[in-house]
């Protein structure tokens, strides 16, 4: 990597490192203890709120897991803390994989309430039991040591913290820029594109909300050798909601913001309980109302926190180079021209009395391409949601290389081979147009957790990205590589949609109306790349409203009116048909 | 015997709980939002009660005053490019002549020895407005936004609130007078007037909530928001005005249950977010949308909760919130209830 892109981060390192030894006034020091212990926590509440879009206000139960884990193990058994550092990790995640598990499948909003209960909950569980010192606590936790020095003063317990959190948030930004962080990024649209290319949806949330919980338990075991006693106070949902809170600040989906945002609210606290008292003349603790109300102001005027204008103000970073790759991703061998890759049986698809596809069958062979045509309210989409599992069919089944996949979740169907667009446009407006395509390229990769957190992952994410890169060159996007999906026009982003399909090395193309909305130029280009991959092999079938578009391209027409099929054949042929044209202009049937 | 004792205790209590909790369901439908501050209407209502009974002027009449007030530079800047007369001076109504007038009476009437039911009905005039401006100040410019940022919105209401009624009525528990104190004993069953009248306010307001929502317009226009927010906007709903309405019912229900639940428990600013959220156990066992699966799960939190405080008073609130964790696998079980949009 280059020098100057490391530039910026060295010289905060430095600067981070030097601050205890400067004469600064002690409580500093503690103020920044506490916001790098705070800091941990928010980025776990940074990838869960805002990049993973699920909440939670117990984040602080976590750090009481942690803690109380340490302090039980080093004071009653004598345990030493760099053993009881792994089993305060584990008993974090032990506890939010079920409670993850429980919530993950509901409505975003379950898990946040649910964390309210909880947090309460496990506040006075906490003070209840005996094990745990009841409501005083236990204190007499014996400091961290390494080779004889024993990590014991602010300033020294400084750099351990810090080395935590600085390394937490590379970890973080390194897990978030890789194939499994694409996937946790795609779930704040609703996770419906990401699933159509294989993403498991439950797992990547599962993912987020047990990552957020270990490093609250970090937090709490850093804490509580910090502090050297812990009580159930600071693990109350008083304190989760303040975690909330430090996260909104600084800009829910920016992991430096994190720890932006976790400075803003414990400096403000320090300086409210400083003069609020003197001001006002009451002991109440008032920053409860100005947080309260700075909470509500946030996201009344700035959703995405106050991040992004600290951003604004820093010199822009350049675009990151594309990373060399000599490997070439493995290429499907794709079924000789002809046999039967699609083919459906049957389908039928009732809503309550309505059939809304009826008895419909049909068959996409490789090497060609199928058109599925029919009026508004024909059943073209719903027959479309049936092949790619996004609908569950009443009867009759779906058939790929002869092999069923009916009832298989969009998931499998993308195993498959199965690569899809979508009628309205699915993308990442946030993410750049290279990490769209790439996200299509999914489940060619197989770095997990742990090697995308570690960096261990980058010559085969280099893979996948020079793949994503080549589609995108294939497709006539290449020149806006690097710029944000949200800035293309929608033209553009169709083909960005075929762009992310083809990265998937589909053997089918599922394509919903790609030409609508599309200039008759930009038609014609799209009619021109259907026919190019044709002529390398790939299947495709098509929903389109377009006739002429239709026409022209493909080899099989497939007709349905109100969801059932009155034509298919060649297209000239179908053209004729007496009931597509009624069915097409009106008319005596 | 202590069987019945501990089914009356945990009825009467499961009853105020029921309120609560048809409150959040019909906020949540109407708006979206998730009400974390209701039970700060309760803690606000049971202690301007109490302060009413010792002949004093609450000081939620102040803060009354100050949210009108608040609400009303909202609607200044938000007028701030031009306005017609009658927007301004509705506002002015609204915001600034209610409040005024409000706080007007509490201070001719706190000094007299009024009868209690008159004390409760000036205890909800004071706080019922307060829906109309937490709704205008907190949420209305917040009407586009989604589930998870109007529920993180709401916990700062709960903290701002919360940290206003410390600072009103400072750390000190009241007590609120019975509105009525006779006891009468049914066979071998004593109930007292109090109970009686949870009871009996609880089954009004849920009759009251179906005859609103059946049979009036703004009701069923309140149905349709609930349904589809776009579609009721396309046929003419304002759906501020259902806004409005949904929380101005949300904190009237809010102040007639801290009115019942003050004379029987000591409420301190901050007890009413712990009686809320009992409420919410019980909205969100309904899936956040069925009144009566609510109202019947209210009462079972009740029960649960006297029956726990006498077996194991340690491990209340324990148990009580850890209800929720076997709710949620339930629901999650029963996989009715899917990602919106």
């Amino acid at each position: 990597m280059k020098i100057e892109r490391l530039l910026p981060g060295l010289a905060g390192i430095v600067f981070l490192a030097i601050i205890p030894l400067l004469p600064v006034p002690p409580f500093w020091l503690t103020i920044l203890n506490n916001i790098g212990l705070a800091s941990l926590v928010t980025i776990g509440l940074v990838l869960l709120t805002g990049v993973g879009g699920l909440t939670s206000f117990g984040q602080a139960a976590f750090c009481g897991f942690g803690a109380y884990t340490t302090a039980v193990l080093s004071t009653n058994y004598g345990v030493s803390p760099w053993l009881t550092l792994p089993l305060s990790l584990i008993v974090g995640a032990a506890t939010a994989l079920p409670l993850g598990l429980i919530t993950v499948r509901l409505s975003g909003h379950f898990l946040p309430l649910g964390t309210i209960a909880w947090g309460l909950a496990l506040y006075y569980l906490f003070g209840k039991i005996d094990l745990l010192g009841r409501y005083d606590g236990i204190s007499g936790i014996p400091p961290v040591e390494v080779a004889g020095y024993r990590f014991l003063s602010d300033g020294s317990i400084y750099y351990l913290i810090w080395f935590f959190v600085i390394a937490v948030a590379i970890g973080a930004k390194n897990l978030l820029d890789s194939r499994i962080g694409r996937g946790i990024r795609a779930l704040r649209g609703g996770g419906q594109a990401a699933e159509a290319f294989g993403v498991n949806i439950v797992r990547a949330k599962l993912t987020v909300f047990v990552f957020a919980g270990v490093v609250a338990a970090l937090s709490g075991w850093l804490y509580a050798h910090m502090q050297r006693s812990v009580n159930p106070t600071p693990f109350g949902l008083g304190m989760g909601i303040e975690y909330l809170l430090m996260a909104v600040v600084g800009g829910s989906g920016h992991v430096w913001g994190a720890i932006f945002g976790a400075s803003i609210v414990l400096i403000m606290k320090d300086v409210l309980q400083r003069f609020l008292p003197d001001l006002i003349g009451t002991t109440a603790n008032l920053e409860m109302v100005v947080f309260g109300i700075l909470l509500v102001v946030i996201l009344q005027l700035a959703r995405d926190g106050l991040w992004p204008f600290v951003l604004k103000l820093l010199p822009k970073r350049a675009a990151r180079p594309l990373p060399a790759s000599d490997d070439k991703l493995a290429k499907r061998t794709l079924a000789p021209a002809g046999s039967s890759l699609i083919k459906v049986e049957k389908a039928r698809k009732a809503f309550g009395g309505l059939v809304a596809v009826n008895d419909v069958s049909f068959e996409v062979r490789a090497g060609q391409v199928v058109g599925l045509i029919g009026p508004n309210g024909a059943g073209k989409s719903t027959t479309f949601n049936l092949i790619t599992g996004i609908a569950s069919l009443t009867s009759g089944s779906v058939f790929y290389e002869g092999q069923p996949m009916t009832g298989d979740s969009p998931r499998e169907v993308a195993k498959h081979g199965i690569a899809r667009t979508f009628q309205h446009a699915k993308i990442l407006p946030d993410m750049s147009v290279l990490e769209n395509v790439a996200l299509g390229a999914h489940l060619r990769g197989t770095a997990g957790v742990f090697r995308s957190f570690l960096r261990l992952e980058r010559r085969q994410e280099a893979t996948l990205l020079a793949e994503a890169a080549v589609q995108l060159e294939r497709v006539g996007l290449g020149a806006y590589r690097d710029r944000p999906a949200g800035d293309l026009a929608l033209g553009q982003i169709r083909i960005l949609e075929i762009a992310r399909a083809l990265s998937a090395d589909p053997a089918v193309l599922l394509l919903d109306e790609p030409a609508a909305g599309l200039r008759h130029g930009e038609k014609q280009e799209l009619a021109n790349l259907l026919k190019k991959l044709r002529e390398e092999g790939v299947s495709v079938l098509l929903v389109e409203h377009d006739m002429g578009f239709v026409m022209g391209l493909v080899d099989h027409l497939v007709v349905l009116d109100f969801g059932t099929l009155i034509a298919e054949g060649k297209p000239a042929d179908v053209r004729k048909h007496p009931a597509v044209v009624a069915a097409y202009l009106g008319g005596v049937a | 015997m202590i069987a019945t004792f501990l089914i009356q205790d945990g009825v009467t209590n499961g009853a105020i709980y029921a309120l609560l909790g048809l409150a959040l369901v019909l906020l949540f439908s109407v708006t979206r939002v998730i009400f974390i501050p209701q039970g700060e209407f309760v803690a606000y209502g049971a202690l301007t009660l109490a302060l009413l009974d010792g002949g004093k002027v609450p000081a939620t009449t102040s803060l009354l005053v100050c949210f009108g007030a608040v609400a009303f530079l909202f609607d200044l800047w938000s007028m701030r490019r031009g306005t017609d007369i009658r927007a301004f001076l509705r506002s002015l109504a609204l915001n600034l002549v209610l409040p005024g007038v409000i706080y007007g009476i509490t201070i001719v009437l706190a000094p007299l020895d009024l009868p209690s039911v008159a004390k409760a009905l000036l205890t909800i005039l004071i706080i019922t407005p307060m829906g109309v401006y937490v709704y205008r100040i907190a949420y209305r410019p917040l009407a586009d936004a989604s589930v998870l940022v109007l529920l993180i919105a709401s916990v700062g209401v709960h903290l701002a609130m919360m940290g206003l009624g410390l600072v009103f009525f400072g750390a000190e528990g009241l007590r609120a007078e019975p509105l009525a104190d006779d006891n009468y004993t049914i066979g071998a069953l004593m109930v007292s007037a109090q109970s009686l009248c949870i009871y009996g306010a609880t089954i009004a307001i849920i009759v009251g909530l179906y005859m609103f929502f059946e049979r009036t317009l703004l009701g069923k226009a309140l149905r349709a928001t609930a349904v589809n927010r776009l579609g009721a906007r396309l046929v003419g709903v304002r759906t501020h005005l259902t806004g409005v309405t949904a929380f101005t019912l949300a904190a009237a229900i809010g102040a007639v249950s801290g009115v019942l639940i003050g004379p029987i428990t000591t409420i301190y600013y901050d007890t009413g977010f712990l009686i809320g959220l009992k409420g919410f156990v019980a909205a969100i066992i309904g899936g956040l949308a069925s009144f009566p699966i609510t109202a019947i799960a209210a009462i079972g939190v009740g029960l649960v909760e006297s029956f726990s405080s006498f077996f194991a008073s340690s491990y209340k609130e324990v148990i009580v919130f850890g209800l929720i964790i076997p709710v949620l696998i339930w629901l999650s079980l029963s996989g009715g209830f899917h990602e919106e949009e």
